[in-house]
């Protein structure tokens, strides 16, 4: 309604992953703005920050050095700022227990990253074609839960 | 006695939408003229109140006819599938084009290029969406809750639902009530 892209943030700390993950936006028709953070903290710093453009969606690896995504997950969930943001978890575990625990905690897409570029495009496409429904339609974020 | 103004209508729109911005406590900045970014997305209620408080300064916020129709497009799928009164007797295609004066061929391709997804995939979510709301606030079977949005069984909504979330409408239940309970537990202990 607002505007015409969707601007995404992937903190991570594996290059190899952010590479692909900015590929796979890069060949999306959809119009996109990506930033990318090597860790955790990198990526608190910046959401903190005063005046800093808030994504619509969030991509949170799991395992990351000096904060975890969970942590994040946590500090973002508890900020009314921050409280638009859809968060993504982008994870190499498929263990059901961490998939439930990070949903529970407020999560709303849980990603087990795939082992392909081609299938990388086709999630990420889906994601953010799904996640512009639900910011453009009003739906009720708080029972948006989806799993790739 | 007579005054003579020169006005610099740059400074003075800043201002007025600096005003109008912080009345209404939404953050923003001024990417050039007739151009803002916002800081945060806003919620249909704050853009309408923007909206109204722009227009009273001649200040209208553009939006382009084709999203105007797919908006309401998706207005009239929410009232179908939402709504219980709205009574559609015939195939949806045909009730969509019928509301809104289009052929559903010139709908559907202009709701495509617009959203990057179709109507049909649309309903789906709004299905799903009317069916998660009904799971959390009723006390309907999923049985009662399929038979109320028109599913043929409860085995259709229960597979339209794990294709569209990736979970089940039971362990969707569960994430949910369980996120209620800590939501819950922190309120007592504050």
């Amino acid at each position: 309604m607002q505007n015409d892209y969707i601007h995404l943030i992937l903190a991570d700390d594996d290059e190899d992953d952010r590479l692909f993950f900015t590929d796979a936006f890069s060949e999306l028709k959809i119009n996109t703005r990506v930033n990318t953070f090597n860790d955790g903290v990198e990526l608190m710093n910046y959401l903190n920050k005063e005046g800093s453009l808030m994504p619509n969606v969030l991509f949170l690896d799991l395992n990351m050095p000096k904060k975890t995504g969970i942590e994040c997950l946590i500090e973002i969930k508890n900020n009314e700022k921050m409280s638009g943001i859809a968060i993504v978890i982008y994870s190499t575990s498929a263990s059901e227990e961490d998939i439930e625990k990070t949903f529970v905690l407020g999560a709303n897409i849980y990603i087990k990253k795939p082992d392909s570029f081609n299938k990388l495009k086709k999630i990420l496409s889906e994601v953010v074609s799904i996640n512009w429904q639900y910011h453009t339609n009003g739906l009720n974020k708080d029972n948006f839960l989806l799993r790739l | 006695m007579k005054l003579f103004l020169k006005f610099d209508f740059n400074t003075v729109s800043k201002k007025i939408l600096e005003d109008r911005f912080n009345e209404l406590n939404i953050q923003y900045k001024t990417l050039g003229f007739g151009e803002i970014e916002l800081i945060k997305k806003l919620t249909s209620d704050e853009y309408d109140a923007l909206n109204a408080s722009l227009k009273d300064y001649g200040i209208v916020i553009v939006e382009n006819e084709k999203s105007i129709l797919v908006q309401k497009i998706k207005d009239v799928i929410r009232d179908m599938v939402f709504n219980e009164d709205t009574n559609v007797n015939v195939k949806s295609s045909v009730y969509l084009s019928k509301t809104l004066g289009h052929s559903y061929g010139y709908l559907s391709n202009l709701f495509s290029e617009i959203t990057f997804s179709s109507i049909e995939n649309f309903m789906i979510i709004q299905k799903i969406e009317y069916s998660k709301q009904l799971i959390l606030n009723t006390d309907l079977t999923l049985t009662e809750i399929a038979f109320k949005l028109n599913y043929s069984s409860v085995a259709h909504l229960s597979t339209q639902f794990k294709n569209t979330t990736g979970i089940t409408p039971s362990a969707f239940q569960r994430i949910i009530f369980k996120r209620r309970d800590i939501a819950q537990q922190k309120t007592n202990s504050l």
